[in-house]
């Protein structure tokens, strides 16, 4: 029989190393598969690891690939620390893009780019929006925030499909679900380097993840506000001895999680896409959480977990132009990849005990 | 005859060794006991008495060491084998199902198949014939917790058992259950059943036993004639050192001041488990120790959420300090004014165990921190801003740390609870409550601990101490109350009241008038 038993102290070193040895058995495993499957696994492996650093616009690419991962793996990562599970984050993406979209649109010949600003919060406000439903039924009502945060992603999802489809159609579209283009003011300009031009799709909102990250930091090492969250996540009972309302902070943390989803879909929305339409996230909402535990819950870890898992994404977007993987294989992989992290973060706060037993 | 009895070896252990880890929980242990002995097992709490049973019941297996019963050799694998083998354990804590029948949850821990109606006669015998009276048909979550144990008695009887483990049987009885506990037991015994019996609790080892084995740090140290020694003599081989007297120096107690007031409180259960507290009244003056006693599970836990103020009272003038209504402050608000709460819970509850001490000195005191300085570094404080405090609580109260700043699971239990206690004391409460202050700690610490409260109560303070240990009630308290399914008992004088009538009174049943101490 298996037994888990909890180790006494946690090794400070298994910390670093788990991770790698999660990476490199989903290696093995893939290898496995590709060849399995008939491609050439090294190949495979190029096209996924190798292939996205070959370029420096494709290198570019990955940070705008992990740019909107990070922001909503950061603002996961409160929730999780403080074992509030939110898992529609790319709900609130979806609301927080949508409700920004409608401040854009209402104001077509908007060229100042500080009107960024305004929508930006507003994307916040609707993301944030988003989670207040999720939050303030577990308060009140003690209801499960996984399910209802899970079920809302689709009721947006729906909803924005049904506002670019309605309301917000370009009539001038030709019968394309699509809203008008958002005016001047509301879009990410790309970044150009003197001499070099632009770098791939590299735009400015990656400048909110270099605000964010040095903040989350802060907030989470060096507040009572961070503390506070470290200490309801570990042990809630000590939490009400130290007088912390619960409910202040899972609200807290969800609207700051949501908000958070809701700026990165202002961002990616306005940087990438430039209009309204009825997909606006690719998975980003969902692919956040492994970047959230990939990380390790810190801000540093969500900083590199969203450029490795960015690059995996782009790598399989590779892999399936130049040799026709078709991607629930590429997606099998991130799967692999997501049990090994699971694996590591348990064993290392469990060993194994092997004991007879008939 | 005894003389017969006792040379007749059941059991014999020898070189017993077990480690987990790095941690050495038995170290060549050689134990013997007799046919028809009552064998105790002494020592403080991880000394490795709990290790060495489940050794002897086949839950766990010794690294190294032999175990031979009627002077054959055997291997202990399960506790399947060990019953095979005539020994039977109860265990602290119970194994029961509560949604079943007592005579279900006998059927299903038994090895061999027999029918239901079968085993109704079988326990109708059973329990007639040793007095252990239990209904067959109640559900065990009906019963009281001596009726449960008494069900798992009854359970090791069916398979006539040579020897019957007990694991602290008496932590969670009613004086008076006790009583009638070791009745059976010297019954058994004499009828050729052998003993074990673990314990840390020295009167019970001399009341009961023949012989007493004593072990420190997962070594046997004595085995030695129970009827022949001290409680004295056994603390200071268990211990290792010489115990201090608490220095009780009770003045002639002037009248004081009321510090702190319940009244009128009622509180419905809010879990399914959970005691409902029915019209609680208690009062505490300045410079006095009232005990609350009660066996665990009778509302302390419900109580202690509201005299902490982690869960408001309804009306705010259901608890006063000094007469001043103070029912809906929170928590921080009243260590603010002085009232310092200990839940019973050291780990998860009055800290957090993958926290530093530092971290957790920061938990009951980040708002001191607050609102001096300027805005920036309230907004950045953290629990750098307690350092300085956690090390004076931690020189102050001799809290013996394995590294520096280590966290709050690296601590002993005694050291922890030394820790907790430091960090309310630094705060200088004028009312202290604190619930099962040494419940689990070793005799050392717990006399440390029992003295500040002395002090505390000497220098003036008035102290709330709830706890399950009758001894350590008497021995600190000057009022008692007694605490049973959430209902408490007027306040006595303690030179009013006897033991006996506070094990009726947590048992639930009423004692003759006697004087009380006013209420208003």
């Amino acid at each position: 029989m298996i037994t888990f038993v909890p180790r006494e102290k946690v090794s400070k070193n298994w910390i670093l190393i788990a991770p790698i040895l999660s990476i490199v058995f989903t290696i093995f495993f893939g290898l496995l598969i590709f060849t399995f499957l008939g491609y050439n696994p090294i190949e495979t492996l190029y096209q996924i690891f190798v292939s996205p650093f070959s370029r420096i616009d494709r290198i570019s690419d990955i940070l705008v690939k992990a740019c909107p991962l990070i922001i909503i793996g950061t603002g996961l990562m409160l929730c999780f620390k403080s074992n509030v599970w939110n898992i529609g984050a790319e709900g609130q993406f979806i609301m927080g893009a949508l409700l920004a979209g409608f401040i854009a649109l209402s104001f077509p010949n908007i060229e100042s780019k500080f009107f960024l600003l305004i929508t930006l919060v507003t994307g916040f406000i609707g993301g944030a929006l988003w989670a207040f439903i999720p939050a303030i039924l577990k308060i009140k009502l003690n209801v499960n925030e996984i399910l209802v945060s899970l079920m809302l992603v689709y009721v947006a999802m729906l909803f924005i499909d049904f506002i670019v489809r309605g309301p917000l159609r370009d009539p001038m579209s030709f019968g394309f679900p699509l809203s008008k283009p958002y005016p001047e003011g509301a879009l990410i300009n790309k970044i150009p380097f003197p001499g070099i031009g632009f770098l791939g799709q590299l735009h400015y909102g990656i400048l909110f993840v270099v605000l964010l990250i040095p903040i989350a930091w802060i907030f989470v090492n060096k507040t009572l506000g961070g503390f506070k969250i470290n200490v309801l996540g570990s042990a809630p009972q000590a939490a009400k001895f130290a007088g912390f309302s619960q409910n202040s902070i899972t609200l807290t943390v969800l609207l700051l999680s949501g908000g958070l989803a809701g700026v990165a879909g202002v961002i990616e929305v306005s940087a990438n896409i430039g209009q309204l339409q009825p997909e606006v996230s690719f998975g980003y909402g969902f692919t956040a959480i492994i970047v959230a535990f990939l990380g390790r819950l810190n801000p540093l870890g969500i900083l590199f977990a969203g450029i490795i898992i960015a690059t995996v994404k782009l790598g399989a977007d590779n892999a399936q132009m130049t040799m026709g993987i078709p991607k629930v294989v590429t997606g099998l992989f991130e799967g692999i990849l997501l049990f090994f992290l699971l694996t590591g973060e348990t064993l290392q706060k469990y060993k194994i005990q092997w004991s007879e037993r008939k | 005859m005894d003389q017969e009895k006792g040379s007749e070896i059941l059991l014999k252990a020898t070189k017993i060794n077990k480690s987990f880890g790095n941690f050495t929980a038995n170290e060549d242990i050689d134990i013997s006991i007799a046919r028809g002995q009552i064998h105790a097992l002494l020592g403080e709490n991880g000394a490795g008495k709990s290790t060495l049973v489940k050794i002897f019941y086949g839950v766990l297996q010794p690294d190294s060491g032999s175990i031979e019963i009627n002077n054959k050799k055997i291997v202990i694998t399960s506790p399947n084998i060990a019953r095979k083998n005539g020994i039977g354990m109860v265990f602290q804590h119970f194994s029961l199902f509560p949604a079943l029948t007592v005579a279900e949850n006998i059927l299903i821990a038994l090895d061999n198949k027999i029918k239901l109606n079968k085993i109704v006669d079988d326990i109708t015998n059973l329990s007639k014939e040793w007095e252990l009276f239990v209904d067959p048909f109640k559900l065990v979550s009906e019963l009281s917790v001596g009726e449960k144990q008494r069900v798992e008695i009854i359970r090791c009887l069916m398979q006539n058992p040579n020897l019957l483990i007990m694991d602290e049987p008496t932590s969670v009885l009613t004086p008076q259950e006790i009583i009638n506990l070791f009745k059976i037991l010297k019954r058994l015994a004499s009828s050729g059943c052998s003993i074990l019996y673990i314990s840390h609790k020295l009167e019970e080892i001399i009341e009961l036993a023949d012989e007493v084995t004593i072990l420190k740090s997962g070594k046997s140290i004595a085995t030695i004639d129970a009827k022949k020694t001290t409680t004295k003599f056994l603390a200071e081989t268990m211990v290792g050192k010489k115990i201090t007297e608490l220095r009780k120096n009770i003045k002639k107690r002037s009248i004081t001041n009321i510090a702190f007031e319940l009244k009128n409180l009622n509180k419905q259960k809010d879990h399914e488990f959970g005691i409902s507290l029915k019209n609680v009244n208690l009062q505490v003056n300045y410079g006095e120790i009232l005990g609350v006693a009660g066996i665990a599970g009778n509302g302390q836990v419900e109580l202690m959420e509201i005299l902490s103020g982690e869960i408001n009272c309804e009306h705010h003038n259901q608890i006063l300090l000094d007469n001043l209504p103070i029912g809906k402050t929170n928590i921080n608000e009243r260590r603010k004014l002085g009232i310092e709460t200990i839940p019973e819970e050291r780990t998860f509850h009055a800290t957090v165990p993958n926290l530093s001490l530092n971290e957790n000195t920061f938990l009951t005191y980040f708002f001191k921190y607050n609102n001096t300085k300027s805005w920036i570094s309230n907004l950045l404080n953290n629990p750098q801003n307690s350092a300085d405090e956690c090390e004076k609580i931690i020189k102050s109260n001799d809290v013996r740390c394995p590294e520096i700043n280590p966290l709050a699971s690296q601590l002993s239990g005694g050291n922890l609870q030394k820790f907790i206690l430091g960090r309310s004391l630094a705060n200088n409460p004028k009312v202290a409550i604190f619930s099962q202050p040494t419940w689990g700690v070793d005799i050392g610490a717990a006399t440390t601990i029992r003295q500040k409260l002395l002090d505390l109560s000497q220098s003036g303070k008035a102290v709330i101490l709830i706890s399950q240990d009758l001894e350590e009630i008497f021995e600190l308290s000057h009022k008692i109350a007694v605490i049973n399914q959430g209902v408490l008992s007027q306040i006595f004088r303690v030179e009013d009241i006897t033991a006996a009538d506070v094990g009726l009174l947590m048992g639930g049943k009423s004692i003759k008038k006697k004087k009380m101490v006013s209420v208003k």
